[in-house]
């Protein structure tokens, strides 16, 4: 779960992070008023999951009332690749004399957390490994987390200063644990800044937190903002099956993710283009398939459906059952192609074939045929 | 012959009494596995359908000698669930639990560190050995006995595969699912060097994914080290970035871990990969016809993957790859399994370097 930069900050504000003070707006009018009460000039910072915001124009240095309103008008509604920004911060406007970049992220080869500092901040990291790999100092995290020596090395490696260095140790060693104690999957301060008065400043927080942990955080779990995520994910996930949309017009139902992966690829290779990935696990429960396809009608793209289940311990029949209950519920008016194939797949075929509907046990062939019916209907 | 499982390995079930558990401990029993034992703390002295259940791993593994644990418990106990059966010191752990979160992952890894136990898994289908034996949650009866490993990140994938080697008359010597999170135990390279030293396989087909490095760690391997053929396959070609296509693992981020990056290296490494997974009889036949005369660098063990790793490191560095480890993570050399030599699973060196 990808967290707001205002959100990722309250996290570094709570494990002694030093971040400058800063307030949520929704209204130009509510930006206008804390950019008073904080003092100009205050940055408008859009809030939204998705990187690029400053290229995009989402994020202004404004010096006073008038711009203040006129910028975080401009900003909010804006829509950054596909994100629409419904709120702004509002913070201070720090100078800076200098930007490091701080993060950690799971190193999967490693098996461990994985620190990486770097003297070019304020820059895509990927950017600084691929021109300057020499300029970030890699540190893995083992059992003991971030011994103080480590994050005094990570320190002389950003700033020579030693007033500096103890700024920034006791900022990585917080970091470090806020990675660990919130079941981060990236903690990352970009840029770290030092003040021309020697100040050292986390100016942007970013924060995921792994999915799979969210059920010891109930905290975090409140922080998800639904309203900035696709409202098919957001069901999908209240249903308990993984949905991605994607931009095609052919919407496919699979039992498990490799195998939906697989149909996806499928669908372009053989010409088509695949509206979603849809991955509805191992049961054949109706209450799932209704579910799944409810999200797939309400895609005004999607021009047919496939389904592709492998029916191991699944039984066909089961799958062909509980899809026929989830379309006589719903009233499904898309075309629809289905693959069965595995455990039953000749009951199946029959229960499907009594209400004049064919599966097809290929997946190529049931892939082509989608790609058909897809076409006819646009 | 097989490799880590065969008709006499002696299976637990961790989580017997639970839904998935009890469906499985019988799936397996009438595959023909031999279901020794089950544990779920507070039941001992009942049983499941006859499998006799007790209190704790150590109990089951002194009374009935099971030496495979297979584990169905939530995902909140599968951490304790693994040190219990690390610690009672069972050979092979195999975790079907899918949702256990990355720190608790990040700690077994330390603990296996060193110690006797190789842990399959988790978020993993099993393992089975066509014929034999059959540890987690495939359908049986998709698969046949013969001489083609079959290594994967995936579940139904894998079945569909499996499903189609069957069909094409090209059974299986093992099938392993390792599972699709971003940590896992048992990975691509170490089931590769198994396969290696198994004389019943043949062939091996390997079903990777997006998100991380692991196919590229493999692909390195292949060409390294060794002589038997293998064929790859890639799902996520169509996959956005930044986004989690279903496994906790399955992701491309900071522009690495592409579908494209991994064929690309598996094509460099002389590895055949199916464009569609139709493709994949196929490819398996051609490659058995041709065998592989393009090993390069004849090594054994750890010290000659790891030399080869990182002379085939891909161009384009990803941000948080650090240097090489070696590739036989865990001991390989569990009994029986014909495998080289267990090699320490941390490059020492190589984290010295990264600590400076």
């Amino acid at each position: 779960m990808n967290l707001h930069e205002f959100q990722g900050k309250e996290l570094f504000r709570a494990a002694g992070i030093p971040v400058p003070p800063g307030e949520v707006a929704r209204s130009a009018d509510d930006a206008a008023t804390i950019a008073d009460r904080l003092g100009y000039p205050v940055v408008v910072k859009a809030q939204v999951l998705i990187g690029g915001r400053g290229k995009a124009g989402g994020v202004k240095v404004v010096k006073n009332r008038d711009e203040v309103l006129r910028e975080a008008g401009r900003i909010l509604g804006m829509d950054i690749r596909g994100h629409v920004v419904r709120q702004v911060l509002i913070t201070p406007a720090t100078d800076i004399e200098k930007e490091f970049y701080a993060g950690i992220v799971l190193d999967r080869k490693f098996e461990t957390p994985l620190l990486m500092v770097s003297p070019s901040g304020g820059v895509d990291i990927e950017e600084v490994a691929r021109m300057a790999p020499e300029k970030i100092l890699r540190v893995h995290l083992d059992g003991r987390g971030l011994p103080a020596y480590r994050a005094r090395a990570a320190a002389r490696f950003l700033d020579p200063r030693f007033p500096v260095q103890k700024q920034i140790v006791p900022i990585l060693t917080r970091l470090a644990a806020l990675y660990h104690d919130q079941d981060a999957s990236l903690a990352e301060i970009n840029p770290l800044v030092v003040s021309p008065k020697g100040e050292v400043w986390a100016l942007d927080a970013k924060v995921v937190i792994d999915d799979n942990a969210l059920d010891r955080h109930a905290d975090l779990a409140g922080m998800r903002d639904l309203g900035a995520e696709d409202p098919g994910e957001v069901e999908a996930r209240e249903k308990g099956l993984s949905y991605v949309r994607l931009d095609g017009t052919i919407g496919c139902v699979v039992n498990g993710a490799g195998l939906a992966m697989a149909t996806m690829d499928l669908i372009q290779y053989h010409g088509g283009k695949p509206a979603n990935f849809l991955d509805i696990g191992g049961s054949s429960n109706p209450d799932k398939v209704t579910a799944a396809m409810n999200i797939l009608t309400r895609d005004a793209r999607v021009r047919a459906v496939l389904f592709n289940i492998f029916g191991g311990i699944t039984r066909c029949d089961d799958v062909a059952r509980g899809l026929l209950t989830a379309l006589d519920r719903i009233g499904m008016k898309l075309p629809i192609v289905i693959r069965l194939t595995g455990t039953n797949e000749q009951e199946a075929r029959e229960i499907l074939s009594g209400r004049g509907m064919t599966a097809l046990s290929d997946m190529d062939e049931a892939v082509r045929a989608v790609i058909a019916r897809a076409a006819e209907a646009a | 012959m097989s490799i880590l499982i065969d008709r006499s390995s002696r299976v637990l079930v961790q989580g017997i009494t639970g839904r998935d558990g009890s469906f499985h401990a019988k799936q397996m029993r009438d595959y023909g596995t031999r279901v020794v034992a089950g544990v779920t703390p507070g039941k001992g002295g009942t049983d499941v359908d006859g499998i006799p259940v007790f209190d704790s791993v150590e109990e089951a593994v002194q009374k009935t000698k099971a030496d495979v644990s297979v584990i169905y418990v939530p995902a909140s106990l599968a951490q304790d669930a693994i040190y219990e059966a690390t610690d009672a010191e069972v050979p092979l752990v195999v975790c079907i639990t899918e949702g256990i979160p990355a720190r608790d992952m990040i700690e077994i890894a330390a603990y296996l560190n060193g110690r006797s136990t190789r842990l399959i898994g988790p978020n993993c289908p099993g393992l089975i050995s066509p014929g034999q034996c059959k540890v987690g949650i495939m359908p049986g009866f998709i698969h046949a006995p013969g001489r083609i490993g079959l290594v994967s990140r995936s579940g139904t994938l894998t079945y569909e595969v499996v499903w189609q080697l069957t069909r094409a008359k090209m059974g299986q010597s093992t099938c392993i699912g390792i599972g699709g999170d971003p940590i896992i135990g048992t990975r691509f390279t170490d089931a590769l060097a198994l396969f290696e030293g198994d004389d019943k396989t043949d062939a091996v087909v390997l079903i990777g994914e997006i998100g991380g490095a692991d196919e590229e760690e493999a692909a390195a391997l292949i060409e390294s080290t060794m002589t038997k053929p293998v064929v790859a396959f890639i799902a996520g070609q169509t996959a956005p970035p930044g986004k989690r296509m279903g496994h906790a693992g399955a992701i491309v981020s900071g522009g690495s871990g592409t579908a494209q990056e991994k064929i690309a290296r598996f094509e460099r490494a002389g590895v055949p990969v199916a464009k569609v997974p139709s493709d994949i009889p196929r490819l398996v036949q051609a490659a058995l016809e041709r065998g592989r005369p393009k090993l390069r660098v004849v090594a054994g063990g750890a010290g000659g993957a790891a030399a080869a790793r990182k002379k085939a490191a891909p161009k384009k560095r990803a941000v948080s790859r650090p240097v090489a480890k070696p590739a036989a993570k865990r001991g390989a050399t569990k009994k029986g399994t014909g495998a080289r030599p267990a090699a320490k699973r941390r490059a020492k060196p190589a984290r010295a370097k990264s600590r400076h």
